[in-house]
């Protein structure tokens, strides 16, 4: 490839040092927004499964010094007088079980389950109700902490870089805020308030990868020393700018990814959402930076160019 | 080669190592561990008016707190937390609280003591008593009873003598948390009665000594005593979000997490050394004292670790190894250019820094808002993304610009780039 940038460095061959990210800036366009409608439309027939963190009753975890199986918790609680939804096994000795109530249970009524549970299976469980209220709260102050979060990320992007550059980052960011909810409403998986903080996380690293990306950019266009004004310039920086971070975009993600996946299979059943979330989230996230996040921020700047231009056109013609 | 640089590199590492030898056992054991990680029981209450037209400002809210302070006194809990949340919600957390089952039933009961006739009409109310006077005591059978103390004796005469005035019904309905609809005649009808106690009023009773005698277990009559001596709510609270843990279930958690995280953090520090090489065994000593000060300051800050908090703190030291790859990356670049070791980590460091400070400061700007914004369960996490990625600047810029810049300062390392994992034919000969 030839460049009129610093391409002093670069003699030497990576897997990716032909890749044209730009070239195919339409395929990942159309992926992703596949992807989205996709969860769009999961999202509106299915739903979230909510747990009760937003919505309301009781669940019961209990863990047993042995394996369980479900028509055993289920007969547990229906003994006590309870009608129980279908438990959810987990664990690797299938020793630990979720049970939701649709129903608040009072503080008596939780000293009589646990103690039942603790006599019977050895190990006191954990009892958690929610009423509708807080689970709609929790949710409404999640979604607007992201939405200001957004908002200072675009002006400090805004003020550090320019303003196209921290548009398409917010919208990479919302594009893997909703692709890890998307995953979540397609494959059915209980979304509690760990969720939110996984997903918040998500927003921090995509940021972060993002920015990085951008950075580069920023750098190119100072040492290429001249104005650009074509896409097929832009997408030249753009192309290198990539090029140049992957190596570090990859070994960060794998760094990440390494205590994510052993969190996954040796971590606590209680952070499994979080962690399944976190999963997704990472390696969308790189995604995003490399091939929304770039590309679209090309595509747009270029528009913005050609646009002026045919402004100034306009005004000297009048 | 100057030995200088090598001696000092040592020396620093040595005198860290004493140092941290030293705070490793204070630290853990400082650390406060939250529910989730040592069992007990968190509770949000919504704050309502007991009687008609109070109001819900930030008086009431203070006292009812105190009152809910008095009573976890009772309880032992070493570290509680009590909070106002969004003005008329108060959140209780009691980690570690032994007797979970007694714990909600000191919390959640109004302790309102009234003192009714058999048409439910107030007599006395828990304003009558002297404060702090109540005791357990045992009647000649050893049952045990409460015993109070009035402020006038003049008005317990008063009462004694309407009750006996009602005659044939002459009882005096001793009752907890008297709420709308109940009546001492629907209950006296059951076997299993909601009020303490009825007795029969046979004399005119000029004293402000009063026993309850209510067929009590000596819990049930230690918990009364309790509640009467640190007073009644000011308000009504219902629960609308409660959760408990298991000890056992929260230490296996905690367990299970931390071995994860120890071998994900393995793998961190292999995967470095492999690719970075040398450069890859200072961004892992510098992670070690990067896991040590995070971990100093959350003591220090007094917060709580939880289970999404040690996720945190795992996942951050992915995010402080992006600085170090960063800059390495940097480092390498310049190598490959064809620039020395000592240009090369100069330029590299230069480079590296804008670029760092960026991706750092606006994941700053999210974890704070989230704190600002946050529930208490986000807030826990975004205090620790928070320290973590302040304390990246610290570590993995500083840190490892000091340690590795004495090695290149002191030639050891010249001509050497595959230390830094640079293959020579990748060099631009120049």
């Amino acid at each position: 490839m030839k460049s009129n940038v610093n391409m002093d460095y670069k003699h030497y061959n990576r897997f990716y040092d032909h890749f044209d990210f730009i070239k195919f800036r339409n395929v990942f366009f159309t992926f992703s927004l596949v992807i989205t409608l996709a969860g769009i439309i999961s999202l509106s027939i299915f739903h979230l499964n909510l747990g009760i963190d937003f919505s309301s009753g009781t669940r019961v975890d209990l863990q047993a010094d042995r394996p369980l199986n479900i028509t055993q918790v289920t007969n547990t609680f229906k003994d006590l007088g309870y009608q129980p939804e279908q438990p959810v096994l987990s664990g690797n000795h299938r020793n630990i079980a979720t049970v939701r109530i649709n129903k608040e249970l009072t503080h008596q009524e939780i000293a009589k389950v646990k103690s039942a549970i603790q006599s019977k299976y050895g190990i006191e469980p954990n009892v958690s109700t929610v009423s509708p209220q807080v689970g709609r709260d929790l949710a409404k102050n999640a979604f607007f902490a992201v939405i200001i979060a957004s908002i200072f990320i675009i002006i400090y992007v805004w003020v550090r870089f320019e303003f196209l550059q921290g548009l398409t980052a917010v919208i990479a960011l919302i594009h893997d805020a909703f692709f890890i909810i998307s995953v979540f409403s397609l494959l059915h998986i209980e979304v509690n308030i760990l969720f939110i903080s996984a997903v918040l996380t998500i927003i921090g690293y995509s940021i972060n990868d993002t920015i990085v990306t951008f950075d580069r950019v920023r750098e190119n266009i100072k040492l290429s020393r001249k104005r650009l004004t074509t896409f097929e310039e832009l997408g030249q920086i753009v192309n290198l700018s990539i090029r140049e971070t992957l190596t570090r975009s990859i070994n960060t993600v794998l760094t990440v990814l390494f205590p994510v996946i052993f969190l996954l299979i040796f971590g606590s059943e209680s952070i499994r959402t979080f962690t399944i979330a976190l999963f997704v989230g990472l390696i969308c996230g790189v995604y995003s930076s490399v091939c929304i996040a770039c590309p679209l921020w090309a595509v747009m700047k270029a528009r913005y160019i050609a646009g002026r231009k045919k402004k100034r056109t306009v005004q000297t013609e009048g | 080669m100057k030995k200088g640089h090598v001696f000092s590199f040592f020396a620093i590492l040595i005198i860290s190592a004493i140092i941290l030898s030293f705070v490793t056992m204070p630290i853990i054991h400082s650390v406060k561990l939250g529910l989730d990680l040592k069992g007990g029981f968190e509770v949000l209450y919504q704050v309502k008016p007991l009687k008609a037209g109070q109001k819900i400002d930030s008086e009431t809210m203070s006292n009812a707190v105190a009152s809910i302070n008095k009573r976890i006194n009772v309880l032992g809990v070493s570290e509680p937390n009590i909070a106002i949340e969004n003005g008329n919600r108060i959140r209780v957390q009691l980690p570690g609280v032994k007797d979970q089952k007694r714990a909600r039933e000191l919390l959640s009961t109004t302790a309102n003591l009234t003192f009714r006739d058999y048409k439910d009409k107030l007599m006395l109310d828990g304003s009558d008593l002297q404060p702090g006077k109540a005791r357990v005591a045992f009647d000649d059978m050893n049952r045990p009873l409460v015993t109070l103390r009035l402020k006038d004796s003049a008005k317990f005469a008063d009462v004694t003598r309407k009750i006996l005035a009602e005659a044939p019904n002459n009882v005096l309905v001793i009752w907890m948390d008297y709420g709308k609809g109940d009546s001492y005649r629907k209950e006296a009808a059951q076997s299993n009665h909601k009020f303490i106690s009825a007795p029969s009023v046979n004399n005119v009773l000029n004293t402000n000594d009063v026993q309850i005698t209510g067929n009590f277990t000596v819990q049930e009559a230690t918990n009364l005593k309790d509640l009467l001596n640190s007073g009644s709510l000011p308000v009504k609270m219902d629960e609308i979000y409660s959760t408990s843990v298991g000890a056992q279930y929260g230490q296996n958690s905690m367990q299970q997490t931390l071995f994860a995280g120890a071998i994900g953090i393995a793998a961190i520090f292999i995967f470095m050394l492999l690719f970075y090489r040398f450069g890859g065994l200072i961004a892992d000593i510098t992670l070690i004292f990067y896991v040590y000060i995070v971990m100093a300051v959350f003591v220090g800050l007094q917060a709580v670790l939880t289970l999404p908090g040690i996720a945190a703190l795992i996942l951050g030291i992915g995010m402080a190894v992006d600085a170090n790859i960063i800059t390495l990356e940097r480092i390498k670049d310049e190598i490959r250019s064809g620039k020395s070791i000592l240009s090369a980590y100069k330029a590299g460091n230069q480079r590296a820094l804008p670029t760092v400070v960026d991706a750092n400061l606006t994941t700053i700007i999210a974890a704070a808002v989230l704190f600002i914004f946050g529930d208490s369960a986000v807030k826990g996490f975004a205090v620790m993304l928070l320290i973590s990625n302040i304390i990246t600047f610290i570590t993995s810029i500083y840190g490892a610009r000091l340690l590795l810049g004495l090695w290149v300062r002191s030639k050891a390392l010249n001509n050497r780039p595959g230390l830094f994992g640079v293959r020579r034919s990748d060099i631009l000969e120049k």
